[in-house]
């Protein structure tokens, strides 16, 4: 029992994340543009996120506030860095992988340059940083659910379930939402009953980046400890984030079990020794950390042939088709 | 030199058209693509000297100057450090003529090195032919990597750019651990690869650069694909399948088996850089190239999208944009040399170009269709363009 809360403890905090940039992959492919850039979004909010903590870090306030603090500069820098893909996509009308690829490309040259220039590293770091809960008070005593939710884990996990359910009603349930979706789908259609496409896919890339640079500080904080360097970034998060949407068919319902899947995918190297039967394997720990690359390929295999992705992400709006 | 019969007929042909078209287009007022990328050049100098000037004002006019022009004053290392980025160049440049975005160029160069270092390290044969025998390796290496994503693409429909990106990243932690777990090849104490054999190292052309062979087969690759891409069936089917999927389709030409091939070649491709780049001779007797196994995806093969895109795809355009990538690097790292910048400037700057290109297209034909009114204007100087009733 102790090693199924463990996992569920451990694998919760690498879910959230995947699972905010899947949304955030979402809100762009469902208002007709492809986000592959969503990798590099992550990487901004991570470090301006981060960057902003250990700023603020100083000051001597609850470091559960900080959290809320650097994730909302890290939303706001990755909306701003976003509008890079929506006027390259929608204003210039370029090729969304070729841009979303330069993007990817920019980042990690860009946070390498100021690190080593500024902070004599590769990255910036939080070694002091302490958002690790042991134990929510009340709500950890409740049995079963307790351990299981309340305990060892980052307060993370609750603003990413609450933004999650907050962005599944927005894009299924409200006006806006099913306008947005409508711009994905059939733009032409959506125009000629006066939605305005330009306007509303600018706010889907919009969305998508407020979403990513959050999960991308989510990121940083459950799953490299309030820390990021160049090298690495965010390890292919953003990508895996795109895989989580197509194995989740584009639905947020499916994507929060595809992001849980991965998670666990994930979390599946670390614990490893700790589960019995895999214990006995003794494989080197390299494998599991191939794993959800090697996932995604065959979830790819059986989920692409029916793909349900909008019919128009991608495509570049032209008003003359209609 | 180099260049002899056939193949410098097809290069003087394509120079001769490329300058006719300028010329022409010049006097049309209308911007070539060409234009476009020099544009896209300007602009991405232009963000790399505003990044400097943010980062430490008082050097950077000096260091943008040496990042600018430095690489003259080391042509040799230029032109050899473009060899690896030639090769992942032509490979992504290869994939894009099918429409096809191969970013798995990282992964295949990658297993096309460790091919190379297996052979180098694991066979023992006379200088020359180990080469050679290393090379083709590296080529199947690289070709099974790219023939996964296109077998993917072509029988289950996968978007070969999350299958290259998934593969760059299992490429790269398998390649590391089979080297890290092999005691022939790896030396623990420097955490890098032992040093090769010289008989397996490529033949140096000159004697103080590292400049070697490779540079020729290169260009000879480079040429052998615009002569396949343009005057064979082969070439032909895959120019077509990537202007229109269905309409090839319907013509009869065999989708899934050229997206196959033409993954596979472009991975095989992709594989010689990495083994161009590891087989390279060193300037230091009796040493060799060596690689530090540290769970970092080769930069080289996103060196090489650069390189792809800034030439439009085109193989011989890819040889000349795959030196300008390697003089800018090599600027970055003069730059780090002398100043107080790192030599990621130099990626800022490629990557801003990479950007920049994906729509100068249209900045230089808005530019185009400005300096045509303004022309026009000129000419009538009353200002409208309207037919005039006297």
């Amino acid at each position: 029992m102790d090693i199924l809360y463990f996992i569920i403890q451990q694998t919760l905090p690498v879910a959230i994340p995947l699972m905010i940039v899947a949304l955030a992959g979402m809100f762009s492919e469902k208002s007709g543009t492809v986000n592959i850039a969503l990798e590099s979004i992550m990487m901004i909010g991570a470090f301006f996120g981060v960057l902003t903590f250990s700023i603020v870090m100083k000051l001597n306030i609850n470091q559960q506030l900080i959290v809320i603090i650097g994730m909302i500069i890290s939303g706001v820098f990755g909306l701003l860095f976003s509008l890079l893909l929506a006027y390259a996509a929608i204003n210039m009308k370029s090729d969304q992988t070729i841009i979303g690829t330069a993007m990817n490309m920019l980042v990690p040259a860009l946070i390498l340059l100021v690190s080593k220039m500024f902070f004599g590293g590769d990255g910036v770091y939080n070694p002091e940083a302490s958002v690790y809960i042991l134990e929510v008070p009340l709500l950890s005593k409740i049995p079963l659910l307790g351990d299981l939710f309340f305990k060892k884990t980052y307060i993370t996990v609750y603003i990413g379930l609450a933004i999650y359910i907050v962005a599944t009603i927005f894009l299924n349930k409200t006006k806006f939402g099913l306008r947005m979706r409508a711009c994905g789908e059939h733009p032409q259609a959506a125009d000629s009953v006066g939605v305005n496409v330009k306007k509303m896919r600018y706010l889907g890339v919009m969305m998508s980046g407020l979403l990513a640079g959050v999960g991308g500080f989510f990121y940083a904080i459950g799953v490299t400890n309030s820390g990021i360097n160049g090298y690495n970034g965010v390890a292919g998060y953003g990508f895996l984030a795109i895989a989580v949407m197509i194995f989740g068919q584009w639905k947020s319902s499916k994507v929060f079990f595809a992001a849980l899947f991965f998670a666990f995918m994930q979390i599946l190297g670390t614990s490893a020794r700790l589960i019995p039967g895999l214990r006995e394997l003794n494989l080197p720990s390299v494998y599991y950390t191939m794993l959800p690359y090697v996932v995604t390929l065959i979830v790819l295999m059986f989920t692409s042939k029916s793909s349900k992705a909008p019919k128009a992400a991608g495509q570049i709006y032209d008003v003359s088709k209609r | 030199m180099i260049l002899r019969g056939r193949a410098a007929m097809e290069f003087k042909k394509l120079i001769n058209t490329g300058i006719e078209k300028v010329k022409s287009n010049y006097k049309e007022g209308k911007f070539s693509p060409f234009f476009a990328i020099l544009l896209a050049i300007g602009i991405g100098l232009l963000i790399g000297l505003i990044v400097m000037m943010f980062s430490n004002i008082g050097e950077s006019i000096p260091a943008f100057f040496t990042l600018t022009f430095g690489g003259l004053t080391e042509l040799g290392d230029v032109l050899y450090k473009s060899i690896p980025i030639l090769m992942t160049g032509l490979s992504v440049g290869l994939a894009f003529k099918m429409k096809l975005f191969n970013i798995g160029a990282v992964g295949q160069y990658t297993m096309g090195m460790f091919f190379a270092l297996v052979v180098g390290f694991y066979v023992e044969l006379p200088t020359g032919l180990h080469t050679l025998v290393a090379i083709m390796a590296a080529f199947v290496g690289g070709a099974l990597w790219g023939f996964i994503p296109g077998l993917l693409k072509a029988f289950f429909n996968v978007n070969e750019v999350i299958a290259t990106i998934m593969l760059n990243y299992i490429g790269m932690y398998l390649v590391d651990m089979w080297i890290k777990g092999s005691g022939k090849m790896f030396d623990f104490a420097a955490t890098r690869t032992k040093i090769l054999p010289q008989s397996v190292q490529l033949m140096k052309i000159g004697s103080s650069t590292s400049l070697n062979i490779a540079i020729v087969i290169g260009i000879l690759i480079a040429i052998t694909l615009h002569i396949v891409l343009n005057k064979t069936k082969f070439g032909y089917e895959l120019l077509a399948t990537g202007f229109n999927k269905d309409a090839s389709n319907y013509a009869g030409i065999n989708y899934k088996k050229n997206t196959i091939i033409t993954m596979a070649l472009a991975g095989g491709i992709a594989g010689l850089g990495g083994a161009f780049a590891i087989l390279a001779p060193s300037i230091i007797a009796n040493n060799s190239m060596t690689y530090e196994p540290i769970n970092v995806l080769a930069n080289n093969g996103f060196m090489g999208i650069a390189v792809a895109l800034l030439a439009n795809s085109n193989p011989l355009g890819i040889i000349f944009s795959a030196f300008f990538v390697s003089y800018i690097q090599k600027g970055g790292s003069l730059v780090h040399g002398g100043f107080s910048y790192k030599p990621e400037i130099a990626d800022v700057i490629i990557s801003t170009i990479i950007y920049v290109s994906a729509f100068s297209v249209i900045i230089s034909k808005s530019v185009g269709d400005f300096l045509k009114k303004r022309k026009e204007r000129k000419a009538n100087p009353s200002g409208s363009s309207d037919i005039k009733e006297e």
